[in-house]
C-alpha cells in the first residue's frame, strides 16, 4: 500500500462479541505494516488477546514488537493498563507521579476510574490519539495505529466518550484533552471498521453501530465479514436442496456406486444434512445481501481451518491488503 | 526419551502391554424437565459468556415451564430484536407481559429489563417525591443510572428481587446481562454497592455533610491531596453533583450495600438454580469453567451445563474418513447425481469432524468438572426468533436424554468410544 494513497492512519476495529474482531485487528495491522511500515496495534479491553494470537507472553504496558513483515515492516503491540495510563497522565499534566503511586495504594485510582464512567475511555482514546500523532525528529513514529476496540454495543460511547464526559465535566483538563482526542477521531485520518458474521444478531448490530457512528459524526470504514464459508454442495443445486426437495432415494444410486452400503437410512441422513446445509447457506446469502445494502465497502475473510496462528493472520492480512488497495484506488 | 534406548529396554517395552488409556469420564445427564416442573424450584438463572444463547435458553426454559403448568416469568436483558418483537416485548414498559401460549397449562410472562427505569423506580419508591425529583435530575445520577459499568447487572438483581417479592409467579427465569465475563453478574452488584457505600465516596463528599470535618481530621493530609487531584481532574462541578447525590441517597434508604446483599442472598436460597450456558468453543467453555468454580465457592447451586449450538451429524454410521473416501469414489464413478452425492458425502465428513471437535471440547470440560450434568442443544438452521423456534429449543432442552434420531444420548454429540 502506498503511504499517501490511503489517508486513514487510525483504524478502529469493532464488532459484536465473538465475531473475531481481535483477529481482524491483528490481521489488519499486519496488512498495514507490509512494505516496511510501522504499525501499532492497541488492545483496549485488557484481555491479552493479542498476546495469545501472536503466541507471546502477556503484553506489559509497553510497546512491544510482535511481528515483522516484508520489507522490514513492524507491528508493535500495546495493551493499555488503565491504572498505569492514569499515572502517566497525572505525571504528564501535574507532575504527580509519586503522589499517584500513593493514591494507587489507597485504591484511589480504581475509585477515580469508577466514579466517572467515561474516565477510562478518555484515558484509552487519549493514549490512542497520542500514538497516532506521535512524532520523533519531525517524522511520524507510526504509519498507522490499529485499535482492537470495545464491541459494537459500546463503540460509539467509547469513541464519543468525550460527549458524555463533557456533560459531567464541563471544564478542566479532561475536557481540554477530550477535545483534542475528538479532533483526531472525527477527522478523515480515522476509520471505524465493523466486523460481522453472516448471522442475524451480528448483522443487526453492525447496522445499528453504523447508524450510531454516523449519527455521532464518526468516520465509518469497511464492514468485514469474518469466517465466511463456501457451500459444499454444487452451487446450482442449492436452491432446490434448501427447499427440501432432496431425498435419500436420489442419493442412493451414487452411494451404491461408491460401495457405501449402509442402506436407505444413511442416504436419508445424508439428504437431511444436505438440506440443513443448503438452508443455512440460503440464510447466509440473505444476510450477505443485507450487509451489501449497508452502503459500506465490504470485505470477506474466509473461515480458516484449525486454530488461528501467525501464519493464518498473514493469510487474512493478504486479503485485507487487497481490499484496502482496491478501496484506495476507488 | 532423548537418548537411544538399548535393545534390552526396547524388548522390555514389547513384553509389557501399554497401560490401558484412562477412560474419559462420562458426563451426567441434565434433567431440566424435572428441574422446571419441580414446584420447589423458584428461580433459574441462566449465565455464561456473551453470545452463547443465554436469552433464547432462558426463554425456551420459561416456555417449557409454562407448558408444564407453572406460572412463570422470564426476565430477559437484551433479547434479539426479532425475538423480542415476536414475544411482544418491543414495548419497554419494564413490567412483565403475558404471552399467549396456545395449549399451555400454565402461564408465560416475559419482560425486558430497562435498567434506567428500574433505577428510577428504586429511587421513587424510597424517597419522598421532592427528594426523588432532585435525585433524578442530578447529572451524576443520570450518568450512573445509564452507563455505570455494572448498573445493568445490579438492576437485573434488583428486578429479580422485586419479582420474587411480589409472589405473583411461582417460577422466575433470569437471563444475565451480556458482560464480557460471566462472573460480572455476580460481582457487579457488590462492586457497585461497595462503591456507593464506600469509604472513598463518603470521605470525598464529606464536606457536604454534617460531621464532615471530623471525617477529614481522621484521614489527614494525604486525603486532601487526593481530593484536590480528583477535583482537578474531574472538575469541581462533578464532585458537587456526586456529593449532593450521595447525601440525597443516604437519607432515603439504609445503604445500597444492604439491598445488594439481600438480593445476592436470594441467589443462595434453596429453590434457586443456576444453569451455565456455553457453546462448544474453547473460550465459552473456559468461561463456563470459571463460573462453575465460582458458584461452588459461593455455595450457589448449579443445575448443570447447557452446551448450546452443537452440530450432531444426522447419522453416525459413516465415519469422516470413509465419507471423504466415498466422495472421491462417487466422483470417479461419475453418472447422474454424482456431484450432489459427493457434495453430501463431503458435507457429512465435515459434520463428523466438527462433531468430533465439539465432543473433544465437551470431554475436556467434563474431565475438569465430572460432577456437572450436561445437556447438548443442536444448533437451529436459522436464528430462533419466534414461539415455534423456542418450542423446538425447549424440546431439545427438556426432552428425554436418550430420545434422538441417532440414539446418541443428549448428554453427548457423538457416542462415547469404548475400546
Amino acid at each position: 500500500m502506498e503511504p499517501e494513497a490511503f489517508p486513514v492512519r487510525c483504524h478502529v476495529v469493532t464488532g459484536k462479541g465473538g465475531t473475531g474482531k481481535t483477529t481482524v485487528a491483528a490481521a489488519l495491522a499486519l496488512a498495514l505494516a507490509a512494505d516496511g511500515r510501522q504499525v501499532l496495534l492497541v488492545e483496549t479491553e485488557g484481555r491479552q488477546g493479542i498476546a495469545q494470537l501472536f503466541d507471546t507472553p502477556p503484553l506489559p504496558y509497553e510497546e512491544r514488537r510482535v511481528a515483522v513483515t516484508r520489507g522490514g515492516g513492524e507491528v508493535k503491540a500495546l495493551a493499555i493498563d488503565i491504572e498505569l495510563a492514569l499515572l502517566e497522565y497525572l505525571e504528564m499534566f501535574y507532575n504527580l507521579k509519586r503522589a499517584g503511586r500513593a493514591l494507587r495504594k489507597m485504591g484511589a485510582i480504581d475509585f477515580a476510574t469508577t466514579i466517572a464512567p467515561g474516565l477510562r475511555d478518555v484515558l484509552l482514546t487519549g493514549k490512542i490519539k497520542e500514538a497516532v500523532t506521535r512524532r520523533r525528529d519531525g517524522e511520524r513514529v507510526y504509519d498507522a495505529v490499529v485499535v482492537d476496540a470495545p464491541p459494537t454495543g459500546r463503540i460509539t460511547r467509547f469513541l464519543g466518550v468525550t460527549g458524555e464526559m463533557a456533560g459531567l465535566t464541563r471544564s478542566g483538563p479532561i475536557k481540554t484533552q477530550s477535545d483534542g482526542v475528538m479532533a483526531v477521531l472525527k477527522s478523515p485520518q480515522t476509520a471505524v471498521h465493523v466486523v460481522t458474521l453472516l448471522e442475524d444478531m451480528p448483522v443487526q448490530e453492525t447496522a445499528d453501530a453504523l447508524a450510531e457512528l454516523t449519527a455521532a459524526g464518526l468516520p465509518v470504514g469497511s464492514v468485514v465479514v469474518n469466517m465466511a464459508t463456501e457451500p459444499l454442495l454444487p452451487e446450482e443445486e442449492l436452491d432446490r436442496v434448501a427447499a427440501g426437495r432432496l431425498s435419500g432415494a436420489e442419493l442412493a444410486p451414487a452411494l451404491a456406486a461408491a460401495h457405501v452400503h449402509d442402506g436407505a437410512e444413511l442416504a436419508t441422513a445424508l439428504a437431511a444434512e444436505a438440506v440443513e446445509h443448503a438452508q443455512r447457506w440460503a440464510a447466509q446469502d440473505e444476510l450477505r445481501a443485507e450487509v451489501d445494502g449497508l452502503g459500506r465497502p465490504v470485505v470477506e475473510l474466509p473461515l480458516l481451518p484449525g486454530p488461528i496462528d501467525v501464519g493464518a493472520l498473514f493469510e487474512l492480512a493478504g486479503r485485507l491488503e487487497d481490499h484496502f488497495r482496491t478501496e484506495a484506488a476507488a | 526419551m532423548s537418548t537411544a534406548p538399548d535393545e534390552a529396554t526396547t524388548a522390555e517395552h514389547h513384553r509389557h502391554p501399554r497401560p490401558a488409556p484412562h477412560p474419559m469420564p462420562e458426563a451426567l445427564p441434565l434433567d431440566l424437565s424435572e428441574l422446571i416442573a419441580d414446584r420447589q424450584t423458584r428461580i433459574v438463572v441462566c449465565c455464561g459468556a456473551g453470545g452463547v444463547g443465554k436469552t433464547t435458553t432462558s426463554a425456551a426454559l420459561a416456555l417449557a415451564a409454562a407448558e408444564a403448568g407453572r406460572t412463570v416469568v422470564v426476565l430477559t436483558i437484551d433479547p434479539a430484536r426479532r425475538l423480542a418483537q415476536s414475544l411482544g416485548l418491543a414495548e419497554l414498559d419494564n413490567e412483565p407481559r403475558r404471552i399467549d401460549v396456545p395449549g399451555a397449562k400454565g402461564e408465560l410472562h416475559a419482560m425486558m429489563l430497562d435498567m434506567k427505569r428500574t433505577f428510577d423506580d428504586v429511587v421513587c419508591a424510597h424517597a419522598p417525591p421532592e427528594r426523588a425529583e432532585q435525585i433524578l435530575a442530578n447529572p451524576f445520577y443520570q450518568a450512573l443510572s445509564s452507563s455505570f459499568a455494572g448498573t445493568q447487572e445490579y438492576m437485573a438483581m434488583e428486578k429479580l428481587g422485586q419479582l420474587r417479592a411480589s409472589e405473583q409467579w411461582d417460577l422466575i427465569v433470569v437471563d444475565t446481562p451480556p458482560s464480557r465475563s460471566a462472573l460480572d453478574f455476580l460481582d457487579a452488584p457488590n462492586r457497585m454497592s461497595r462503591f456507593l457505600d464506600g469509604t472513598m465516596i463518603r470521605l470525598l463528599t464529606a464536606p457536604a455533610r454534617a460531621g464532615g470535618r471530623a471525617g477529614m481530621r481522621l484521614v489527614g493530609a494525604g486525603f486532601l491531596v487526593f481530593s484536590r487531584i480528583i477535583s482537578k481532574i474531574l472538575g469541581g462541578q462533578l464532585l458537587r453533583d456526586i456529593s449532593s447525590f450521595v447525601s440525597a441517597l443516604d437519607t432515603m434508604f439504609g445503604g445500597f450495600r444492604e439491598r445488594a446483599t439481600a438480593t445476592y442472598e436470594l441467589l443462595r436460597r434453596p429453590g434457586t438454580w443456576f444453569v451455565v450456558v456455553a457453546t462448544p468453543e474453547s473460550d465459552a467453555l473456559r468461561e463456563a469453567s470459571y463460573f462453575v468454580d465460582r458458584l461452588s465457592t459461593e455455595g450457589m447451586p448449579l443445575a448443570g451445563l447447557v452446551l448450546n449450538r452443537t452440530h450432531p451429524p444426522a447419522s453416525i454410521a459413516l465415519s469422516a474418513t470413509r465419507a471423504a473416501g466415498a466422495a472421491e469414489e462417487v466422483l470417479e464413478a461419475g453418472g447422474e447425481g454424482a456431484e450432489l452425492a459427493a457434495g453430501a458425502l463431503r458435507l457429512h465428513a465435515e459434520r463428523m469432524s466438527a462433531a468430533a471437535r465439539e465432543q473433544r471440547l465437551a470431554d475436556r470440560f467434563t474431565s475438569a468438572h465430572p460432577e456437572v450434568p450436561v445437556r447438548t442443544v443442536p444448533a437451529a438452521a436459522g436464528d430462533v426468533h419466534d414461539l415455534e423456534g423456542l418450542r423446538v429449543m425447549a424440546d431439545a432442552l427438556t426432552g428425554p436424554d436418550a430420545d434422538t434420531p441417532t440414539g446418541v444420548p443428549r448428554t453427548r454429540i457423538l457416542p462415547a468410544r469404548h475400546r
